[in-house]
C-alpha cells in the first residue's frame, strides 16, 4: 500500500513509453465522433476536434515529463552551484546571491513565468525559457543555508587545514551531503513544474496546438464542460494522480531520509 | 524591525527593474509585435515615442520610475485608457476574492488541523491528512471546473461564471481557499502535534483547567505562530493563483486583466499587472514579517 505512488509513476511511465514508441494518431481527426462519450470505440472519448482523449493524454503526459525533467536538470545544476558559492565564499558574493534570489522570490507563485513566457511568446522552447528562469531560486536558497552549516563541520575544517582548493571542498566534501534534501526538494519541484507546465499551456503560453498538452486540454475541456464533462475529468484525473503520487514519494523521501523541507 | 523595513528596499527596486526589462525581452522589435506588421510607420514611431523606447535604456528606466512614483501606469494600447484607472477597477474585486479565499481557508483549515492533530492516528486524522494530499495535488484549473460541474452545472445551486450575482464569488473563491485550506490543514496539525508535547501545555493540564482551555487558550495561542508565517505568505500565492481562477471563473479581476493583457499583446498592462501584484506580495511579506515579531514573545523580547 505504501508503495503506491511508485506504482502510479511505473504505470505513467508506460504510457509516456508506449505514446513514444508506438504511434497512437493523437492528431487524426474524426468528426463524426465529436466530444463522443467513453465506448468501445475511443476508451476515454474524444475532443472537441473528434481525436481520441486517451491517445492525447498519453501524448500530453510525455510533454509534461519531459518539461520538469528538463527544467529540473537545469535549475538543480544551476542553483546548487549558485547557492553552493554563495554558502562557501560568503561575503559580497553572497550579499550578491542572495539579493537577487529576494528580487526572484518577491514574485508570486508561477507569475514570473507567465510575464517571461507572456513577453517571450508562446512555445515548448520558451516556456522551457521561462521555468528555467523562475526555478532556480529553491535550490540556491535550499542549498546556501545547508552549506552555511556544513562549513562549520569538522571535515571540511579539516579539509581546509590541508589545503584543500575550494573547489574541491565544495564538490567533494560538501556537495554529497546536500544529495539529500536537494532530492527532496527536486521531487517537489518535478511536481510544481507539472502544474506549472499545464498552468501556462491552459494560458495558451506554453505548447501550441495541435500539440497535446494537459493544461491545453484543460482549457478546451472547461469550453465544452456540460455537454462532455468526461473530457476536463480524464484529463483533470491524469494531472491530480501524476501530482498527487510525486508528492506523496516526496514526503516518504523525506521521512525516510530525515530532510527537513526549507519551506517548513 | 528598521533593518527589515530597509532590506524591502533593494528588493522593491529589483522588481521594479525585472518588470521594467520585462518588455525588452520581447524578441524582435516590441512596438512591431504589438502593433502587428502592417502597422503605418507614423504609428510605430508615435507608440515608440509614448513608451520612451527611443532613449536610452537608464534613462527610460528613470522615466519609468518617476512615472510609477506619480501613480501613473501609462496607456493601454488597446484601449487607450489610463493603466491606473483600469487597475483602479480590476484591484477591489481581487481583493474581495482574495479575502474570501483567505476567510474559507482560515475557516476550514484551522478546525480541521486541530481535529487532525487532537485524534492523531485515528480515522478524523486519516481523514483530514487525506483530503489535504488531494487538495493540494489539485491546481486550480482542475479544481475550479470541478467545483463548476458539480455546484453551478449538476445542482444549479450557484452561477457558472461572471460576476454578476452575488452568489458569483462562492465557486472561485472555494477555487482559491481549499489549495490554502490544504496547507493549513497540515500546517496547524504538524504545529499543534509539536506544541502539545510541550512542558506548559502538561502544566496546564496539571493545574487542572478543562482541556478545551488547555487547547484553545495555551496549546493553540503557541501553535498559531508559525501558522501565521505561513498564511502571510501564503496569501501572495493566492495573488498569483487568481491569475488562473479569474480565466476560468471570469472573475473581472487583476489577474483576468494579466491574462486578457497578454492575448491582446498590450504589454503596458501586462507590465503594470506585474508590478502591481508582486509590490502587494512584498507588503504582505512584511508585515507578516512585522507581525510575526509583535505576537511571537521570545522574538520580541529577543530584539
Amino acid at each position: 500500500m505504501k508503495r503506491w505512488p511508485c506504482w502510479v509513476l511505473a504505470f505513467w511511465s508506460l504510457v509516456i513509453l508506449g505514446a513514444a514508441l508506438f504511434d497512437l494518431h493523437p492528431d487524426v481527426i474524426h468528426l463524426e465522433q465529436v466530444l463522443a462519450l467513453p465506448s468501445q470505440d475511443a476508451v476515454l472519448g474524444m475532443d472537441d476536434l473528434g481525436r481520441s482523449i486517451a491517445a492525447r493524454v498519453a501524448v500530453g503526459a510525455g510533454v509534461s515529463l519531459l518539461v520538469a525533467s528538463l527544467v529540473t536538470v537545469v535549475t538543480l545544476t544551476v542553483g546548487t552551484m549558485i547557492g553552493l558559492l554563495a554558502g562557501y565564499c560568503g561575503g559580497w558574493v553572497d550579499r550578491v546571491l542572495m539579493q537577487v534570489t529576494d528580487i526572484f522570490l518577491a514574485f508570486p507563485g508561477i507569475l514570473l513565468a507567465i510575464a517571461f513566457a507572456a513577453v517571450l511568446g508562446p512555445g515548448l522552447g520558451n516556456l522551457l525559457l521561462a521555468l528555467c528562469m523562475t526555478s532556480w531560486v529553491g535550490y540556491a536558497r535550499l542549498t546556501r543555508a545547508q552549506t552555511l552549516s556544513l562549513r562549520q563541520r569538522q571535515h571540511v575544517l579539516a579539509a581546509q587545514s590541508l589545503g584543500a582548493p575550494a573547489h574541491r571542498i565544495m564538490f567533494r566534501h560538501m556537495l554529497p551531503l546536500l544529495a539529500a534534501p536537494l532530492v527532496v526538494e527536486a521531487t517537489y519541484s518535478i511536481a510544481g513544474l507539472v502544474i506549472a507546465e499545464a498552468s501556462l499551456s491552459f494560458l495558451g503560453l506554453g505548447i501550441q496546438a495541435p500539440h497535446a498538452s494537459w493544461g491545453a486540454m484543460l482549457r478546451d475541456g472547461v469550453r465544452y464542460l456540460l455537454v462532455a464533462p468526461h473530457y476536463v475529468l480524464v484529463v483533470g484525473i491524469s494531472l491530480m494522480s501524476v501530482v498527487l503520487a510525486i508528492n506523496v514519494l516526496g514526503d516518504q523521501l523525506r521521512d525516510a531520509w530525515d530532510v527537513r523541507r526549507a519551506a517548513d | 524591525m528598521i533593518k527589515r523595513l530597509l532590506g524591502v528596499v533593494p528588493v522593491v527596486f529589483g522588481v521594479l527593474l525585472l518588470t521594467f526589462l520585462l518588455v525588452h525581452l520581447v524578441p524582435g522589435d516590441p512596438i512591431e509585435v504589438m502593433l502587428g506588421e502592417s502597422a503605418p510607420m507614423a504609428d510605430r514611431a508615435k507608440l515608440r515615442a509614448e513608451l520612451g523606447l527611443d532613449q536610452s535604456l537608464p534613462v527610460q528606466f528613470l522615466h519609468y520610475l518617476q512615472a510609477l512614483a506619480h501613480g501613473d501606469f501609462g496607456y493601454s494600447i488597446h484601449t487607450r485608457k489610463p493603466i491606473a484607472d483600469m487597475l483602479l477597477i480590476r484591484i477591489p474585486a481581487t481583493a474581495a476574492l482574495a479575502l474570501c479565499a483567505l476567510a474559507i481557508a482560515i475557516g476550514l483549515g484551522l478546525p480541521l488541523g486541530i481535529i487532525a492533530a487532537l485524534r492523531q492516528g485515528k480515522w478524523q486524522d486519516g481523514l483530514a491528512t487525506l483530503s489535504s494530499l488531494t487538495l493540494s495535488a489539485m491546481p486550480h484549473f482542475w479544481l475550479g471546473p470541478l467545483l463548476m460541474l458539480l455546484f453551478a452545472l449538476w445542482l444549479g445551486w450557484l452561477p457558472v461564471s461572471g460576476m454578476s450575482e452575488p452568489g458569483s464569488i462562492v465557486l472561485p473563491a472555494l477555487t482559491l481557499g481549499f489549495g490554502l485550506a490544504a496547507i493549513l490543514t497540515r500546517m496547524t496539525r504538524a504545529s499543534m502535534l509539536e506544541v502539545m508535547n510541550e512542558d506548559f501545555v502538561r502544566t496546564a493540564r496539571a493545574k487542572g483547567i478543562n482541556e478545551h482551555k488547555v487547547i484553545l487558550r495555551h496549546a493553540l495561542r503557541a501553535a498559531l505562530l508559525p501558522i501565521v508565517t505561513v498564511v502571510g505568505l501564503q496569501l501572495g500565492s493566492l495573488l498569483a493563483g487568481t491569475v488562473i481562477t479569474e480565466t476560468v471563473f471570469g472573475w473581472e479581476g487583476i489577474g483576468r486583466l494579466l491574462v486578457e493583457s497578454i492575448e491582446k499583446r498590450d504589454y503596458p498592462v501586462t507590465q503594470a499587472c506585474v508590478v502591481v501584484i508582486a509590490l502587494t506580495y512584498v507588503v504582505i511579506n512584511l508585515l507578516t514579517d512585522l507581525l510575526y515579531t509583535r505576537i511571537d514573545p521570545r522574538v520580541r523580547f529577543a530584539s
